[in-house]
């Protein structure tokens, strides 16, 4: 943290000049006026209206559309930052595949008391189903969305591994897009590695992990629970580019020991499902019974090899927040080496310690349901009033083992184009990753998500947060 | 080969978005009449109704009916899964749906006109406004239109959407003429009254097809009002023209998925009705019943599509 007490701003970093990745960009900056620049953002605006490029928010009848705010001014990543990132994702994301592995097979790490038993065979998201299955490939996480949030120079940390299912990359290339529309200029100027080819990799990935049963070029199909599902707009996205069927769970049915898709002309297989259904919602056979989006006996054909999905059915207990503070020991574990990548310090409030200090601590504190998400259900201590930590107070008592809690990060500042020229506010970002059997393939940029009020935290869409164009630079 | 739900989410689209427009025109075919006759009439109104297929549904929310409040029926009202405003935001929904399938300019189109009308139709519309709100409405399908003809490849996805267009558009031509057969037929003593001639006018206004019958220089009347849209293969919107594009459409299929299917017998069977008879016959054999039978295959071959194609589960 700098001196002042203030977080690390990654444009101009302690000082008034701009830091190295941001200096051709803040020239460029300095040139334009701004008039023009507010004109750019509002078309920007009317490009994403017109796209239909919008998220639904759950619980919100009235205003079931709306765009997340984009604002002009990218998130710039020096090509040793990102090789620093990448390389502690790259170990991470290998790590979080051996230990699903492990917890569904022989169970090493509860054997040598790494992990305490009861935090796996007490999950709600452990599905004892997959015990013994073996998915295409040995591949559970095949599309990852790890968070990373920065408080230094050097200074990176995981916040969330999001191994279930991870929304947000089509923000990443249609940030990109417009970005070319409204800057070439900045394109010429600086040398910004691509992220367009994601689609492209997506497929091959998914490809990659085709199950036994395919004989030829593998069908992949998108699975999503909707229209009216909040990342719809996502999930047609990425059928369209990966050249994949958009479907839903009425459009599939077993037929003949394979998962099939009905077209105009009878049913059809499909090898790799792309899934974006909750593992709860995947099979009313064989979990919830309720579940209108997903398929009766969907895994049973994956059990006997019928059909890929992606990521794997019980690949949800890796986002349990209280997992996430083994991480550290989770990739010792499995790799032998120590984390690259740094936890952010969690306390465990099943621990009647860390409780005690948490209680003691609420102002000061970000404390968090560990199956949240979304940024639902949390509470950031030091913006919170006296009633809402008091109100949260007798949640946490009465359910201790349901939350964590971590020391309130100065996240770094990303500057934002306002009516008034550059202003800081707190950025995360989250790098997309593939993982198939010939390797783990991180497309060089993400998603950065930014509070766009000041002073705020919380960068999450549903409370109001924004987006960035990401760019790690070629050189 | 593609999804049986894309297939049916094309040729609803497709559906609602020609029944958009069909909606506008008769409002605008009822608007003329209350403007150029000395007496606000009721009866038309109500006629308007019955072509939009709505006036039962209507009746259950009012007691009488009221201009103002069959336009605002019509043209907004969310209760009315046939009004403007529901049937664009189910043709969009629609849209999303089979996004895949469209090519970025249609679903743009699509997406704007859903954006432009919800804002147009946020309030009612004053009768000074109206010209202009239905105006866009026409220009907006106009919109979608080109985008489909200019941009979309010719293949299954092209062809399920222009039979959701033409069964939608044979549907309401003839339902235009049913609801008016009998201002055509000849028992009605007053032809060539001031009368009849609006009605006329009405029909032709409703089919958008006015102009183009002006441009035959035919002596006006009910046989030759009833030939030009029910028979004639140049006016794009006659019910023969649909069939002979519904009957292409669904050969395309056949051919693309070397299987004959119910449905395209069906359509031929009416296409063959309609090519082999003339107005005369027409007329010997009941205005009436004809166009009856003609919606009631119409119908059933929108049924049986759903069925060939595996629209649904």
């Amino acid at each position: 943290m700098s001196k002042d007490n203030l977080p690390f701003d990654e444009m101009f970093g302690t000082g008034d000049e701009p830091r190295e990745p941001y200096k051709s960009y803040h020239k460029w900056f300095e040139g334009e006026q701004n008039a023009r620049l507010r004109r750019k953002a509002e078309e920007a605006e009317q490009a994403f209206r017109r796209t239909g490029i919008t998220f639904n928010v759950y619980g919100r009848e009235e205003a079931n559309e709306r765009l997340i705010p984009f604002d002009i001014v990218p998130h710039v990543l020096s090509n040793r930052e990102w090789k620093k990132l990448s390389e502690g994702i790259e170990q991470r994301v290998r790590a979080l595949n051996a230990f699903l592995h492990d917890i569904y097979h022989r169970q090493e790490i509860l054997k040598a008391g790494r992990i305490p038993a009861h935090m796996i065979s007490n999950n709600e998201a452990y599905l004892p189903k997959m015990i013994g299955v073996e998915p295409p490939g040995s591949i559970y996480t095949h599309i990852v969305g790890t968070d990373i949030v920065r408080t230094g120079e050097d200074e990176f940390f995981v916040l969330e591994d999001n191994a279930r299912t991870p929304s947000g990359v089509s923000y990443m290339l249609e940030n990109r897009e417009t970005m070319f529309e409204m800057f070439p200029e900045l394109f010429i100027q600086n040398r910004v590695c691509p992220v367009s080819t994601y689609p492209k990799r997506l497929r091959r990935s998914l490809a990659a992990c085709a199950p036994p049963a395919c004989d030829g070029k593998p069908v992949i199909a998108v699975l999503t629970p909707g229209i009216h599902n909040s990342a719809y707009f996502e999930h047609a996205f990425l059928a369209d580019e990966m050249g994949a069927e958009l479907v839903e769970g009425h459009d599939l049915r077993v037929v003949n020991g394979r998962v099939a898709m009905r077209t105009t002309q009878g049913y059809t297989p499909v090898d790799v499902l792309y899934r974006r259904v909750d593992d709860a919602f995947l099979d009313p056979l064989n979990f919830n019974p309720e579940s209108m989006l997903g398929v009766p006996g969907i895994l049973d054909v994956y059990r006997a090899g019928g059909i890929t999905i992606a990521n794997a059915p019980g690949t949800g207990i890796s986002d349990d927040k209280a997992i996430y503070s083994y991480m550290p020991d989770i990739v010792e574990f499995y790799t032998g080496e120590k984390a690259k990548l740094p936890n952010v310090p969690t306390w465990r409030c099943s621990e009647p310690d860390s409780l005690a200090y948490v209680l003691d601590n609420l102002s000061e504190l970000v404390v968090k349901e560990v199956h949240g998400s979304g940024g639902y259900g949390m509470l950031v201590g030091p913006a919170a009033s006296r009633k809402e930590i008091a109100d949260f107070r007798a949640k946490l008592e009465a359910k201790p083992d349901g939350y964590i809690a971590q020391p309130t990060l100065a996240l770094s500042t990303v500057p934002i184009f306002t009516n008034k020229g550059l202003a800081p506010r707190h950025v995360d970002l989250r790098p997309f990753v593939l993982v198939s059997p010939n390797g783990i393939d991180i497309t060089p940029g993400g998603l950065t998500r930014v509070a766009l009020k000041k002073g705020s935290l919380v960068v999450n869409s549903s409370q109001g947060g924004g987006t960035k164009d990401t760019w790690v630079l070629e050189s | 080969m593609m999804l049986g739900k894309t297939a049916g989410g094309l040729f609803w689209m497709c559906r609602y978005l020609e029944r958009s427009a069909n909606n506008a025109r008769l409002i605008e075919a009822g608007s003329r009449m209350t403007m150029t006759r000395s007496m606000a009439d009721d009866a038309e109104w109500e006629s308007v109704l019955s072509t939009a297929n709505v006036k039962e549904l209507f009746l259950e929310k009012h007691d009488h009916v009221k201009r103002a409040d069959v336009i605002d029926y019509i043209l907004r009202d969310r209760s009315n899964p046939s009004s403007v405003m529901s049937v664009v935001e189910s043709a969009r929904n629609n849209a999303r749906m089979v996004r895949v399938a469209l090519t970025r300019e249609v679903w743009e189109a699509v997406n704007d006109t859903w954006m432009r009308l919800k804002e147009a139709l946020e309030r009612p519309v004053s009768d000074a406004d109206l010209p202009k709100v239905l105006e866009l409405i026409r220009q907006q399908s106009a919109q979608v239109r080109g985008a489909l003809q200019g941009t979309m490849l010719r293949n299954d996805i092209f062809n399920f959407c222009g039979i959701g267009t033409f069964a939608e558009r044979a549907d309401n031509v003839a339902r235009i003429l049913d609801v008016k057969y009998f201002v055509l037929l000849p028992s009605v003593s007053m032809v060539g009254s001031t009368i009849d001639n609006f009605q006329w006018e009405a029909i032709l206004r409703s089919a958008a097809a006015e102009r183009s019958f002006a441009w035959l220089n035919k002596e006006s009347g009910p046989r030759a009002i009833a030939e030009f849209l029910i028979l004639d293969q140049r006016l794009p919107r006659s019910i023969a023209f649909c069939y002979t594009n519904l009957s292409r459409n669904l050969g395309y299929l056949e051919e693309e998925y070397g299987e004959t299917l119910p449905s395209r017998e069906m359509c031929e069977a009416t296409l063959r009705r309609l090519t082999s008879t003339d107005v005369e016959t027409i007329f010997d054999g009941g205005l009436h019943e004809f166009i009856q039978s003609i919606l009631q295959s119409n119908n059933a071959l929108g049924l049986q599509i759903e069925k060939d194609y595996r629209f649904y589960a």
